[in-house]
């Protein structure tokens, strides 16, 4: 049973995404969510991945969730916000989310404590030869990329932007 | 020293982009596509990783980086969207905006 931590991740991250897809309140949906991306990061360790895991829980689990937390919050101004923080972070809203993720903590720190740290996986790919593939073979691809965020960072402004009437608009020259 | 069958990592990555899948297809809030749409992209970003793995090669890993990348942009963009939707429609069903105003 030397994968068994595998399994117990992905049993972790599919019972994540279930929770995902069947919530109606958005907000528990996201803490859902965000657990189950640290489970497939927890996957990506095992997996001997170290890098890609840092940036799932770094850039997906952290700043794609952030904004999502910022969109909801921003619709929900006008109403009587107060009383839906409340019904949001009830107990048992978090409950669910902290015992999966208290659960994933303690596999981990076993695997630290049994591994020292290293990755279990035989066929470990390190930080070091991703970053030298990242920008030798696939230089334009991360050149694309960048042109790619730019590209997502005009079109969010612009889409973002407070709705005008069309006859304000209209007007200027 | 253990090496995952790559089988079960496909898996895996399969019933997590199922799932991902499902939630698009039923769900009508806006909010909800957007976090299935996420959903989706990691599972597939899932499958490279394992791929790699199972090859001994970077370039899963440099492809999940590049859905990274993609999943970031397309959230932002999405959620400016998400954010019109509610100013013009007072709402966040998808069917709501199923209509073009030529």
């Amino acid at each position: 049973m030397a994968n068994f931590p595998f399994y117990f991740t992905a049993a972790i991250a599919i019972l994540a995404t279930l929770l995902v897809v069947t919530r109606l309140n958005a907000v528990h949906a996201l803490l859902y969510l965000i657990v189950s991306l640290i489970a497939v990061a927890m996957i990506f360790f095992l997996l001997g991945a170290p890098f890609v895991a840092a940036l799932e829980v770094i850039i997906y689990a952290g700043a794609i969730m952030v904004l999502f937390v910022f969109v909801i919050m921003m619709l929900n101004l006008g109403h009587q916000s107060v009383e839906q923080e409340h019904v949001w972070y009830s107990p048992r809203a978090w409950a669910g989310p902290s015992v999966i993720a208290v659960l994933l903590l303690a596999e981990f720190i076993l695997i630290i404590a049994r591994h020292g740290g290293a990755t279990t996986s035989a066929n470990e790919i390190g930080p070091r030869a991703t970053g030298i593939a990242l920008f030798s073979t696939y230089l334009l691809g991360v050149e694309l990329s960048s042109m790619l965020l730019l590209a997502g960072l005009v079109g969010a402004y612009h889409l973002g932007r407070r709705h005008q009437p069309y006859e304000s608009v209209k007007g200027e020259p | 020293m253990v090496t995952i069958p790559i089988g079960h990592g496909l898996i895996v990555a399969g019933i997590l982009f199922i799932l991902g899948l499902v939630g698009v297809l039923t769900r009508r809030n806006i909010v909800f596509i957007l976090l299935s749409l996420e959903i989706m992209l990691n599972a597939a970003g899932l499958a490279f990783v394992v791929a790699g793995s199972r090859w001994q090669q970077p370039d899963g890993q440099i492809m999940f980086f590049f859905i990274l990348t993609m999943a970031a942009a397309e959230v932002s963009v999405g959620l400016a969207l998400v954010l019109q939707l509610h100013q013009r429609f007072k709402t966040l069903d998808a069917d709501a905006a199923s209509n073009m105003h030529g």
